[in-house]
């Protein structure tokens, strides 16, 4: 709903000119925008006053604005995705912050997930991950009836909260370990509960663990730090389901 | 003129897919490994290809603008995927999910494709399910459907709110699959500029690593574009930021006919628009029409407090409210399809029955769900867009506001249409080749099987069926006779050329060094594309558009701003430049098309050619054809209109009614 309010913020916000360029925090005063606007709104009206004055705009990873590619990043005052519960950068409005409030924009800190221009990070390894192991394997073509095997609503269901991750990586940046159990948990855990998913189970958690390790992510401590700032709020009982899933297997070597 | 062969099967609808896959040829699998496809594009239609093929044999390399495949847009559809499974045993069969299609597009779609896409729409959901996508499911333990607007049967399989997001990443754990196998490589963060044509066939592409900013040249035997469709034209769209329709505007360049681009869908349940600074407008499923009810006040007293802001939508009771789809269209009521009820919203808010506070709004009301489900089931259906619209609105939509009467009434949302899907597209064949031969188009890319307007529920459907079960067949027909071609040399001279243009094109438009950015631009050409080239169309509008268009695209030759040189790496600012001049091509495309079309017909509305009662009035006589674009060497010169007539053997051509 349109309102005639306008407000003001200061963005405080990291530039860095490439992966291997030092970066730095640059402030931006009085941004002027609305309550109704959008937090990467505000960024696009940022950015339009940087290329009129000639300057290079900030690059920041985004794309449906809806909430779902997973696209988008950004943390936002000590929080990925910002100070919403349950939501995305996209999915932040402008009347979660006062006005003129100074607005801390980072880009996510991790190891594995290092920086290519000012807030937009290389999230390749995640892909990586999904690659190990994320998947069924069988050739399209040759499925049987979907209805050929029930699946139990409470089973279906669960997976379905599992498989609602999006990749963005919140997690990551969320923990102090740079784990991203989370991540890898969810996938693994959709599969686990799902009869599709069984036939490969003890290979999957095995070959997704050990890609996890391999590029370089931490461990998990229970922090609970990712599950707090999951925007599709991914529970952390993925990663005990994990933990079983991998146990097994490993006594099955 | 240019010849047209839409290369459609011999017998009857029901048996030519049949009858194709019976005579096609094939390669055989040593020869495979030997071939190489590239497909342009990881949403629904491009994984699902890529992955197909590789699985078969084939080389991919397959490309994407995001940083990673499992971004592309495929993943924001909501509402869920047709298929004729008939589960619900209510009188759903192949033919039936066939004829609703056909006549969901106003019998403008090819008959033979849409039989197709029909057939193999129950493949999808087997082959979905085995690679584990978390459809919703009955307390038996089997599939769960629901309606979408078009049908009176329960076709529609979903995953909550977010099937295009599982079915997206079913798609991608496939792909991943075959990247692992090394079947297929996969470029992330490289976007396409141009086709490589070689002796008349498409060979390659030249792409742009968008971190680097360099062109690189990549060779191929046949190049599939699986690039979505041309929403953002129009600015604000449902189409994520990133969607552009550039490469099938280099398609278009290299003699691929841009069909039926008039065809363009206006989602009826989009947020309305807030404020000049947006960016973007946000989809509300229309799986929300299941349960929800559209109106407007009945009075036009109450609509004028609406929009002042005195009075709220819930202190208006159940009699002073016009449940205008339910009054017109009793059989359908809200499920009527897209385009009918985007055109009967803007009706009333043109008469002044608009509920906000600039009359562009119309109120999506569950009030009468909620008093007979109990909150609780309205929100496991419903919860995740509940929660959408309040985070983006601050009004939450199932909350009590007021009783009158001794009926309870719950804040209602409010929505406004929006544009959402392009129908038109590449013209392809029915194999899924487009007028250059070499260079196939699937997806919302190609002009497809929804004719004039597309069912709700029915793109993914459509995606799918290309990429899984329609494309992996078709290709081979045409890979058949290049077993003995070798492998291009992506440093020979026509890639060398190819590449150099690209670059000068490039720095073409970082040296305008004008004065208007790329976004103060795209946004006036959004607005002639609302204004003149929307909802309702007219003679006058769309040469007012033309007109218009013409002075836009020499505004942006001539007072572009890019910032940087092309010496820098990543340049967002002119990789959106990029964009929006293809932008004004497909725009200036759209409203050549609506103006040749002296008929309104499913997305496509001239307000010249309505009844009496404010339906679209087609002109089956002179207009029953796909209009395809023919390109004439340079942007300047009016491309030539060719005319593929539909012929209808299985179907009647009637007029579409969903009031009986």
């Amino acid at each position: 709903m349109a309102t005639d309010n306008t407000m003001k913020v200061n963005l405080k916000v990291w530039r860095q000119a490439d992966s291997k360029a030092k970066g730095e925090f640059k402030l931006y005063e009085n941004v002027e925008t609305t309550p109704d606007t959008s937090f990467l709104e505000t960024l696009d009206i940022l950015n339009e006053t940087l290329v009129e004055k000639g300057e290079e705009p900030i690059v920041f990873d985004h794309d449906c604005r809806e909430g779902i590619c997973g696209m988008c990043s950004l943390f936002i005052n000590g929080h990925p995705h910002g100070p919403a519960q349950g939501a995305t950068t996209c999915q932040l409005y402008m009347r979660r912050f006062k006005d003129g409030e100074t607005i801390t924009v980072e880009p996510w800190r991790s190891a594995a997930f290092p920086v290519i221009k000012d807030l937009m990070v290389n999230r390749n390894a995640f892909d990586q991950i999904q690659q190990a192991g994320g998947y069924v394997s069988f050739n399209c073509g040759g499925a049987q009836d979907a209805n050929a095997i029930p699946i139990s609503k409470v089973d279906a269901d669960e997976a379905m909260d599992s498989a609602t991750c999006i990749g963005c990586g919140a997690c990551v940046a969320a923990c102090k370990n740079g784990s991203a159990m989370l991540f890898v948990s969810a996938k693994v855990s959709q599969f686990a509960l799902l009869p599709q998913g069984r036939v490969e189970a003890v290979k999957r958690v095995k070959s997704m663990v050990a890609k996890m390790d391999e590029l370089g992510f931490g461990n998990c401590t229970n922090t609970r730090a990712c599950e707090a700032e999951c925007p599709k709020c991914i529970s952390i009982s993925n990663i005990a389901r994990m933990n079983r899933e991998f146990i097994c297997a490993k006594f099955k070597d | 003129m240019a010849e047209i062969n839409s290369k459609i099967p011999e017998g009857p609808v029901a048996e030519k897919w049949t009858n194709y896959k019976a005579h096609q040829k094939l390669v055989n699998p040593a020869n495979k490994r030997k071939l190489d496809i590239i497909v342009v594009g990881t949403g629904l239609a491009g994984a699902s290809a890529a992955s197909t093929l590789a699985e078969m044999g084939f080389n991919i390399l397959n490309f994407c603008i995001q940083d990673s495949p499992r971004r592309a847009h495929s993943i924001a559809a909501q509402g869920g995927i047709n298929a004729a499974k008939n589960y619900q045993n209510d009188g759903d069969s192949v033919y039936r999910l066939f004829y609703d299609t056909v006549k969901g597009g106003d019998y403008r779609a090819r008959e033979a494709n849409v039989y197709r896409l029909a057939e193999v729409s129950a493949n999808i959901i087997d082959q979905c399910v085995a690679q584990g996508v978390p459809f919703a499911r009955e307390y038996g333990g089997l599939l769960a459907n629901r309606s979408f607007g078009g049908a009176q049967v329960s076709r529609t399989f979903y995953a909550k709110g977010q099937t295009g997001q599982q079915l997206l990443l079913g798609a991608y754990s496939s792909l991943n699959r075959q990247i692992k196998a090394g079947k297929v490589k996969s470029f992330n963060r490289y976007e396409m500029h141009d086709i490589v044509m070689i002796d008349g066939r498409a060979r390659g592409i030249i792409a742009k690593n968008l971190v680097t900013g360099k062109f690189e040249r990549f060779a191929a035997h046949a190049v599939v574009l699986a690039t979505g469709g041309y929403g953002n034209t129009y600015f604000l769209s449902t189409n994520a930021m990133g969607c552009n329709c550039s490469a099938a505007i280099a398609a278009f360049r290299k003699g691929a006919y841009m069909a039926n681009p008039s065809y363009v869908q206006i989602h009826p349940t989009c947020i309305p628009v807030h404020g000049d600074k947006q960016s973007k407008l946000t989809l509300m499923s229309e799986s929300l029409r299941n349960d929800g009810r559209i109106w407007v006040p009945k009075n036009i007293e109450d609509a004028k407090k609406l929009q002042r802001g005195e009075i709220k939508g819930s202190d208006i009771p159940e009699e002073n409210r016009d449940y205008y789809l339910e009054r017109r269209y009793p059989a359908f009521g809200n499920l009527v399809p897209r385009d009918v009820a985007s055109r009967a919203a803007k009706e009333r808010c043109d008469h002044g029955f608009g509920v906000n506070n600039t009359g562009l709004a119309v109120f999506l009301d569950f009030s009468e769900a909620i008093n007979r489900l109990g909150i609780d089931v309205v929100r496991q259906r419903y919860g995740n867009l509940f929660d959408m619209y309040e985070e983006i609105t601050d009004v939450n939509p199932g909350q009590f506001a007021k009783e009158i009467n001794g009926v309870k009434y719950y804040n209602p949302m409010m929505i406004f249409p929006a544009i959402h899907y392009t129908m038109g597209g590449l013209w392809v064949d029915y194999e899924l080749q487009t007028s250059v031969k070499g260079l196939f188009a699937i997806g919302e890319c190609n002009f497809s099987d929804h004719g004039a307007n597309r069912l709700g529920a029915s793109a993914l459907m459509q995606g799918l069926a290309d990429g899984y079960f329609v494309l992996p067949y078709t290709i081979q027909n045409y890979l058949s006779d290049q077993i003995t071609v070798p492998r291009f040399d992506p440093n020979s001279k026509e890639f060398m050329d190819a590449q150099a243009k690209c670059e000068k094109e490039q720095e073409a438009l970082i040296k305008i060094k004008g004065k208007r950015s790329v976004d103060s631009i795209h946004k006036e050409l959004g607005h002639i594309m609302w204004e003149y080239v929307g909802m309702g169309r007219t003679k006058e509008s769309l040469e007012t558009a033309l007109k218009k268009l013409k002075e836009l695209r020499q505004e942006f030759e001539k007072n572009l701003f890019v910032p940087g040189t092309v010496e820098e790496g990543m340049n967002v600012e002119l990789d959106k430049a990029f964009h929006l001049r293809d932008f004004i091509i497909m725009g200036e495309l759209i409203a050549r098309d609506a103006l040749s079309r002296n008929e309104s017909c499913g997305g496509h509305f001239r307000e010249e050619y309505q009844t009496e009662e404010g339906e679209a009035k087609r002109d089956d006589e002179n207009y029953f054809y796909v209009g395809c674009w023919n390109y004439q060497g340079n942007d300047e010169k009016e491309p030539e209109l060719i005319k593929e007539p539909l012929t209808y053997e299985a179907i009647k051509v009637q007029t579409r009614n969903y009031k009986s």
